[in-house]
């Protein structure tokens, strides 16, 4: 199959420009624009199904390629632009959340990536959850989906680059 | 076993059940509960799963001679029951988590402190009815550790896109001393979620115990139902069954072989192995509609058919998969991950057996269980040979994934052509029962237990590898040093949410 003998990264669709548009007003509001388009994202796990993880890992294979948008995944969220959060917020991780949230420099991002960190998804009548990321910190942008594909991910991530680029 | 205990069958009927499963549940007197136990740890039946209700206590064993699989349960008495830890040291979790959902006192247990409980619900038991309002349960006291000595914590969300666990190691320079482990970040609840619900509806909540294993815990759920209503699901939804599951396999070890390798600095490998799921997944999506597969097993049968095309978009992405299959043997063979691999995280066959360890790290130790040898009805008129490697180390591990992966792909290709025609569903009738069911996952034997009242379930309990692979994952990183320490997890596989409930 020609897919796997020459691998390449697949063309990227545009960026949906209202989708640009909501994140240009908050970024607005944070008076502050970033030097360059690279940003570096620290990925947190609130209590996911790891059903998110697997599409967040597929980001970086051939065929989507993350760092060629200069987006890459950081070990610490002090070297992070963007907090990816997955999964419903479990009481069990809140405090977790908001140790990685507050050690994030300014001024930073959060995505929450799937159904669960959106609301709770079918998680949020449970005495264990609390419900989606917001609850704890704010969020600025919500990717839907259980899970949502890498392509989804991808077009969130690049609208926060084109933002961050104006 | 010596004499079987004296028992009183339950309630439990229905039509002749599935291979390897019993159609009776024994209540157990304490001495009886001690003496199976006793029996259990002394003629190598493994401790399969251990979980309750708000009354009772059950346990699952496995009879490797028969083979099949015994549940017994007691009753609990002023809010107590005997201890299995002293006696099966796989117990031990399962007894913390019982204590921290329902407040059943394990009587004599080897570790009292709670484990999925970390001090956030609401109310202390949320499971026992009715459940306590939260006390100040006093805070076990911790091990005594040497005054000096080093401790590093690892986690809860440590790691790089992976799941959360707190490891926490007691280090003498680079060589870890102990290794402790603690769950439960991902606690959700589900054990509730899933009680006063149909089968149907519960099933949502059985796909997402561990994405990776959607299929696999959606599976043992459904045959679960199906066993406790007396029905099963028809041919061509069985055969779309082992499609799924041997798919979700492929891609799953991929994964795994994947992120030992990054560890493992073979790095063409680690990229051969992403492309490969990639183009797997995506010929899952327009078989299946569903990257993962999730919620496309359901109790009764399936929820999709393969699309027109499914059939052959999947057996063009195997091609990709068995064309570049004999390549990658050759490079786990190499010089590279071999020279890290290999000693690393070494289980012995015997600690393998006592803990239940199945799957792919039970049969890289010698261990040849694989509930698809007798266990699943699915598989029956199929030949699944085990993969055995006797070294349990990493590069033991690797070797049986890659085997597998080709047994997989010939598996798959010879049930897809020709699927049997026929409905994809059965409804389940409006009955009690009670069921068991099981599905081979990518970490080994998933168990589900579930009793239906009239249509709706009144208590479940999944049984996730991760409760065996905890108790190895710790008892290997003890001696080993902090270097080894991601491979070992990577290469175990160890979940989290699956066993988090
Ligand atoms: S959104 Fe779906 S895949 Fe993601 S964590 Fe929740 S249940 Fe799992």
């Amino acid at each position: 199959m020609k897919a796997w003998r020459r691998p390449r990264a697949e063309p990227a669709e545009p960026v949906p420009a209202d989708t640009i548009e909501s994140l240009m007003a908050r970024l607005d509001a944070a008076a502050q624009v970033r030097l360059g388009r690279t940003l570096a994202i620290r990925h947190v796990n609130t209590g996911s199904c790891n059903g998110c993880e697997l599409e967040l890992r597929a980001l970086s294979n051939v065929l989507y390629d993350l760092e060629r948008f200069g987006l890459r995944f950081v070990d610490t969220p002090r070297h992070a632009d963007i907090l990816l959060v997955t999964g419903p917020l479990t009481r069990n991780l809140r405090v977790a959340l908001e140790q990685a949230w507050d050690a994030t420099p300014d001024p930073k991002w959060v995505i929450a990536v799937g159904d669960c960190a959106i609301d709770g998804g079918l998680f949020k009548e449970s005495y264990a959850v609390l419900g989606g990321t917001g609850l704890s910190v704010p969020v600025d942008l919500t990717i839907s989906g259980c899970p949502p594909s890498p392509t989804q991910v991808l077009a969130g991530l690049r609208a926060l680059l084109e933002v961050n680029a104006r | 076993m010596t004499g079987e205990p004296a028992a009183r069958a339950t309630d439990v009927e229905g039509e002749a059940p599935p291979p390897g499963r019993p159609p009776l549940r024994h209540m157990l007197s304490p001495q009886d509960w001690i003496a199976t136990a006793q029996t259990a740890a002394e003629d190598s039946w493994v401790l399969l799963a251990h979980w309750a209700e708000p009354a009772a206590v059950h346990a699952l064993y496995l009879d490797p001679a028969t083979p099949g699989v015994v549940p017994v349960s007691i009753a609990i008495e002023a809010g107590a029951y005997p201890a299995l830890s002293p006696l099966l040291p796989a117990a031990a979790l399962y007894e913390r988590m019982i204590l921290d959902l329902f407040g059943h006192v394990p009587g004599g247990a080897v570790d009292p402190r709670p484990w999925l409980d970390h001090g956030a619900w609401p109310s202390e038991h949320p499971m026992a009815a009715p459940s306590a309002p939260r006390t100040d349960r006093p805070a076990p006291a911790a091990r005594a550790e040497q005054p000096d000595a080093m401790i590093l914590p690892l986690g809860p969300i440590g790691r790089p896109i992976g799941e959360a666990a707190l490891l926490r190691l007691t280090l003498d320079g680079p060589v870890i001393r102990r290794a402790d482990s603690r769950l439960g970040f991902t606690h959700k609840g589900t054990l509730a979620l899933m009680r006063n619900k149909s089968p149907r509806t519960a099933a949502r909540f059985a796909a997402r115990l561990s994405g990776d294993a959607t299929v696999a815990h959606g599976l043992a759920f459904a045959e679960a139902a199906e066993t406790a209503v007396g029905t099963a699901a028809p041919p061509r939804a069985a055969r779309l069954r082992v499609v799924m599951l041997e798919l979700e396999r492929i891609a799953g070890h991929l994964d795994t072989i994947a992120e030992v390798s990054r560890l493992a600095g073979a790095a063409s490998m680690r990229a051969a192995c992403q492309l490969l799921r990639e183009i797997l997944l995506r010929a899952c999506h327009f078989a299946f509609g569903h990257r993962l597969m999730m919620d496309c097993v359901v109790p009764g049968g399936v929820a999709v058919d393969l699309t027109p095309d499914g059939a052959s978009a999947l057996l063009q992405a195997l091609g990709a998969v068995a064309a570049r299959l004999p390549a990658l043997r050759r490079d786990h063979e190499g010089v590279v991950p071999g020279a890290r691999l290999s000693g690393t995280g070494r289980a012995g066959r015997a600690l393998a057996e006592s803990l239940g360890v199945g799957g792919v790290a039970g049969r890289a130790a010698g261990r040849a269980f694989d509930a698809r040898v007798g266990f699943m009805p699915g598989y029956r008129t199929l030949a699944v040979t085990p993969a055995v490697r006797p070294a349990g180390d990493a590069a033991a591990r690797q070797a049986v994934r890659i085997a597998e992966i080709g047994a997989s792909l010939r598996l798959v290709s010879s049930v897809l052509e020709p699927l049997p025609p026929g409905p994809l569903t059965v409804a389940l009738p409006q009955v009690c029962g009670e069921g068991i069911g099981c599905a081979e996952s990518i970490r080994g034997d998933v168990w589900h237990w579930l009793r239906i009242d009239h249509g709706q379930i009144t208590a479940a309990f999944p049984r996730d590898p991760g409760w065996a692979l905890w108790p190895l994952a710790t008892a290997l990183l003890q001696d080993s040093v902090t270097d080894d320490v991601e491979l070992i997890r990577a290469s175990l596989a160890l979940p989290a949410s699956g066993m988090d409930l």
